[in-house]
């Protein structure tokens, strides 16, 4: 592979899923109001809930909608990184897939390609949500929203190739019924976007272990930091080992030789 | 070169802030609580009499008087030494006291005696007594000294003295349990918060008259949790901060149109307010949760919050 063509098959990569996000006006604008719901609704209930106790990175009593902000950003990158795995199941099905595949460009990096090109469009909608969330008086300190955007390349990432490594699992479109309750429900509720783990062990030891050790916790936290310019090198470390795994068994799951295409017999032949 | 300039430049549009000590009474500890205004940083803990409350600097910022409520004296503090040099004949269980701006006299509530006692800061000796009220708390003085107001929480009341022969010239009844009383900048207004009745009075200073007033309310904050307590204005004439006790909140109230602009999160039983000298930050006590919080006026924003010990109480600031 030439640095020439890589550069030209991932640009065309990206370019198609940010052509389809935007024409998609519908996807846009639901995948933003998902999250405002939540923060304007669901943590209004919640305002003083957590005006109790100081809890890194924060240096002062916040309220509810301030907390629950950076899980709503996780949020926003949880689900683009299903609906990513959600195209390449219509994608599978309907034979786009199969064009990509057979390129003669590696499939690792033709992987990692679409999952860049997912991540972009993550972070375009996480901003959007920060910038109204600034209005509601959401506001971290200028510096954060800089320092926030490599944590969002890395837990983008991290969640976008969870969702391809379910996708390679997917049989049918159909079956993504089962991911939502599966995956991204249990996931999103049992992890530190809503409550942090001092609450969490408060209710139940066993959630405060699953939550401890969801992925998904740690790419929330790695944001929290991040956006008050502060750096998680525990979080860190442990959504990039994240993104290694799912990346690793992502990139198996997609070979027609070896992989889940076998089995299900949908790889390209 | 330009490198050089470049960074003198830099240094020289960099906004200096000027770095300030707090003073803070920490009433269970029975302690002083010294902290850099600037990081927020614990510099030391000194010991002091019985349950410290009120606090305040001389006029040459040389003392520190505290009132010792449970030993019923003030504390007179070396500024440089922090030691107890001295004290003062406040009477029973002093608690609010204010320094009147001529530096000599200072004007101190006694809660169990109704009374207000006058002291006699250079000669050390009590110089009146002024009967007032059911428990006298808030006391408040006028920029020209002309006139020294003190609130008394049972009757409801709020007591107009003239320093000049040391007597009470008006009363105005104000909604209930005044707690405490700050005059604008201008000596045109006297704002006067009310705990029980969670509400903020204007007062005209000319007339003496209530010409506006204003009930704090906060979503998702039961009302029975608003008490307002400190009050501070802001020397620009415009901002009133009110600290609202076990709601957690400081108010930020234009004071033209009596409506609050912003209600700020802090610590846990909000007491007592202090600026810095630079008026970049205001600070804030928090007794039940044992923190300052420490706001930037210009942004209205809560920046931090610092354990400094038990109960801090009241604040000075150099």
């Amino acid at each position: 592979m030439r640095l020439g063509h890589g550069v030209i098959a991932l640009k065309g990569i990206i370019k198609r899923e940010l052509w389809r996000f935007l024409r998609q006006r519908e996807r846009f604008i639901a995948a933003l109001v998902r999250p405002l719901v939540w923060l304007f609704v669901f943590a209004a209930g919640f305002r003083s809930t957590l005006g109790i106790a100081i809890i890194p990175p924060y240096e002062t009593y916040i309220l509810y909608e301030v907390y629950i902000a950076a899980g709503l950003i996780g949020m926003i990158q949880l689900f683009n990184g299903m609906q990513s795995s959600l195209s390449m199941v219509y994608d599978r099905e309907m034979g786009s897939m199969k064009t990509l595949l057979i390129s003669p460009l590696p499939r690792w990096f033709l992987l990692m390609g679409k999952l860049l090109a997912g991540t972009s469009v993550s972070i375009l909608q996480a901003y959007v949500f920060l910038l109204i969330a600034w209005f509601y008086d959401i506001q971290a300190p200028l510096l954060g929203y800089v320092t926030l955007f490599p944590a969002l390349v890395l837990a983008g990432l991290m969640l976008g190739a969870l969702g391809m490594l379910l996708s390679s699992f997917i049989k049918q479109l159909e079956n993504f019924a089962g991911v939502m309750n599966f995956v991204i429900f249990p996931m999103f509720f049992m992890s530190t976007a809503l409550y942090p783990l001092w609450k969490i062990k408060e209710s139940s030891e066993l959630l405060h272990t699953l939550a401890s050790y969801n992925p998904f916790s740690q790419a929330v936290e790695l944001i929290r930091f991040a956006l008050y310019g502060q750096f998680n090198s525990y979080a860190f470390v442990y959504t990039l080992a994240a993104f290694i795994v799912f990346m690793a068994v992502a990139v198996w799951g997609y070979n027609p030789s070896k992989g889940m295409m076998v089995k299900k017999g949908g790889g390209p032949r | 070169m330009n490198k050089l300039y470049l960074a003198l430049f830099l240094v020289a549009c960099t906004p200096i802030s000027v770095a300030d000590t707090l003073y803070i009474t920490l009433e269970k500890d029975n302690a002083l609580a010294v902290v850099d205004g600037e990081t927020g940083k614990l510099l030391k803990t000194v010991p002091l009499g019985q349950r410290p409350r009120g606090i305040a600097l001389s006029k040459d910022q040389s003392l520190l008087y505290v009132a010792a409520s449970d030993d019923d004296t003030i504390q007179i503090l070396d500024i440089n030494t922090l030691k107890v040099i001295g004290e003062l004949p406040s009477g029973e269980d002093p608690e609010l006291f204010k320094i009147h701006p001529n530096g000599r006299l200072l004007y101190v509530s006694n809660e169990d005696d109704n009374i207000v006692t006058v002291i006699d800061l250079e000669k050390k000796t009590a110089l009146a007594e002024i009967a007032v009220g059911v428990e006298p708390e808030g006391i408040a003085i006028t920029r020209d000294g002309k006139w020294v107001v003190n609130t008394s929480e049972t009757t409801n009341m709020v007591h107009w003295i003239d320093p000049a022969d040391q007597r009470i010239k008006e009363n105005t009844l104000v909604d209930p349990r005044p707690r405490a009383a700050e005059f604008s900048v201008n000596n045109e207004w006297l704002f006067v918060t009310s705990e029980i009745a969670g509400s903020l009075s204007r007062l005209d200073v000319a007339t003496k008259q209530i010409t506006g007033k204003l009930h704090f309310k906060i979503p998702g904050v039961d009302k029975e949790l608003i008490q307002p307590v400190g009050v501070l204005a802001h020397p620009n004439n415009k901002l009133l901060f009110v600290a609202l006790g076990p709601a957690n909140r400081v108010a930020v109230v234009d004071i033209q149109l009596m409506k609050v602009t912003k209600y700020l999160l802090v610590g846990q039983r909000v007491w007592n307010l202090a600026f810095s000298p630079d008026l970049k930050r205001l600070y804030t006590t928090n007794g039940v949760s044992n923190d300052i919080s420490i706001i930037d006026v210009d942004d209205l924003k809560v920046t931090k919050s610092i354990r400094v010990g038990h109960y801090p109480w009241g604040i000075a600031v150099k």
